[in-house]
């Protein structure tokens, strides 16, 4: 019997948590990575990812020319300081926070607009618990108002 | 920074059984993209960044958010003509999933375009729009009685009402990506893209295309086109999306003969504002034609969604 509620217990932690780890993490990016974005107008749009040691993900964007944006990337704290590079369209490196004490942070103007990609990175760092499954990266735009 | 604690669950079992089924069910896990994806050069890359490349877990393509939209809009020169928004009288008129997600999308960018040329009671009006999309496609609390409240009551305070806009826009959005529902929130995108694009196109009506600012800022939507057809592309396979794909697709030939052309990219940095410039000139081409097919196309595609 004990077998049965255990297993019931389990397919139901299961079916639920994938929700309440999503639900978490626009918590998470409402509250913490949104605030970095200030005194940026945040443009609204909500990028989130469940990411691990060792994980990437990529964003691509279209920016306007004349317009004053920030990027904000954060991860949640049960994983390291997230790495994000900004890369243009010939592949150039436009910036990388690695270099910047990683910074969660980077503000830009464009003179033409221009496609981009953001590549984020949840870096491999020693002295961290082994048993590390998981936490949030958020990614989010800030604009000023002309 | 605030402690978030994720899968704090203490049993071993079940936090592999968990990792699993975190891992495996993101909700819009995409399939590893080459490098194509970004028209990239491959002669142009150090080899650290060539195996970055194309191995993310996760990809986003990121469209213009109706807010974003709106600020475009205004920054090029546009000024506001309460005759080009969708009337708030059809909210009626859409009772499928597809038509309140392209309205929503549209109805939002209406309200920002209203908000950022502060037509107040245009604003409340849109927002109450937008909540019947939202309600309609059972997004809870995204716009509740409390949002229309915040905003009646911060009508003259520009920055809240555009945090109660972009706060909006993130909890649709979100509500419906963790709800296993990405296509009806790629639909929203696009409802509201194309909404930026009528409002713009027919701003600038029969003016010259040539030094018009609002011209340029429609040309340069084909970037953020490329961008549109692969969030539709992520989800083809859905009926709704499948729907508005004819449309879209068509508008593809037009883009295609627009040409836009940009120099290298030369970040500086500004030690004093901590803003880069990132300086670079780029040309465009485009002809009367080409910007009127454009212009119709947009006209009938938008009367479409909002039919």
């Amino acid at each position: 019997m004990k077998r049965i509620i255990l297993k019931i217990v389990v397919i139901a932690a299961v079916a639920f948590v994938p929700f309440t780890l999503n639900a978490q993490c626009k918590g998470f990016a409402k509250k913490i990575c949104k605030v970095e974005l200030t005194p940026y107008i945040h443009d609204g749009n909500y990028h989130a990812a469940m990411l691990t040691i060792g994980e990437e993900a990529e964003l691509y964007k279209t920016f306007y020319s004349d317009t004053d944006y920030r990027i904000s990337v954060c991860g949640s704290d049960e994983l390291p300081d997230i790495e994000f590079r900004v890369i243009d369209s010939d592949r150039n490196v436009l910036y990388t926070n690695k270099s910047n004490d990683y910074s969660r942070i980077w503000d830009f103007r464009l003179e033409a607009s221009q496609q981009l990609k953001i590549f984020i990175l949840v870096p491999a760092t020693e002295g961290l618990p082994e048993d590390i499954l998981g936490g949030c990266v958020a990614i989010m735009f800030g604009f000023k108002e002309k | 920074m605030g402690k978030k604690i994720f899968l704090s669950i203490p049993v071993k079992l079940i936090a592999i059984f968990l990792a699993a089924v975190m891992f495996s069910g993101c909700a819009s896990d995409k399939q590893r993209r080459t490098d194509e994806d970004f028209g990239l050069d491959s002669t142009e890359i150090s080899e650290d960044l060539l195996d970055d490349i194309g191995t993310a877990k996760q990809i986003f393509y990121s469209l213009p958010s109706p807010l974003e939209t709106a600020m475009l809009l205004k920054s090029a020169g546009a000024t506001y003509n309460e005759e080009l928004l969708n009337p708030v009288s059809n909210t009626s008129n859409y009772t499928t999933n597809r038509t309140m997600a392209l309205n929503l999308g549209i109805y939002t960018t209406d309200l920002s375009f209203a908000s950022l040329f502060d037509q107040t009671q245009t604003s409340i009006d849109y927002m109450n729009a937008a909540k019947q999309m939202a309600d309609g496609l059972g997004i809870l609390d995204a716009i509740d009685n409390n949002t229309i409240e915040r905003l009646e009551e911060n009508i003259n305070n520009r920055d809240v009402i555009m945090d109660i806009i972009s706060e909006t826009i993130m909890s649709s959005s979100s509500f419906l990506t963790e709800n296993e529902r990405p296509a009806l929130a790629s639909i929203v995108l696009v409802g509201g893209w194309i909404e930026g694009l009528y409002i713009a196109t027919s701003l600038v009506g029969d003016s010259p295309i040539e030094d018009n600012k609002l011209v340029e800022r429609i040309v340069d939507q084909k970037l953020s086109f490329e961008w549109v057809l692969k969030l539709l592309e992520d989800n083809q396979d859905h009926p709704d999306v499948i729907a508005i794909m004819e449309g879209i697709n068509d508008l593809k030939s037009t883009f295609d003969k627009i040409t836009i052309t940009t120099s290298k990219i030369q970040p500086v940095p500004d030690e004093e504002s901590n803003v880069t410039i990132l300086k670079s000139e780029s040309t465009i081409r485009i002809t009367p034609a080409i910007f009127n097919e454009l212009s119709e196309k947009i006209r009938t595609l938008r009367q479409n969604f909002i039919s």
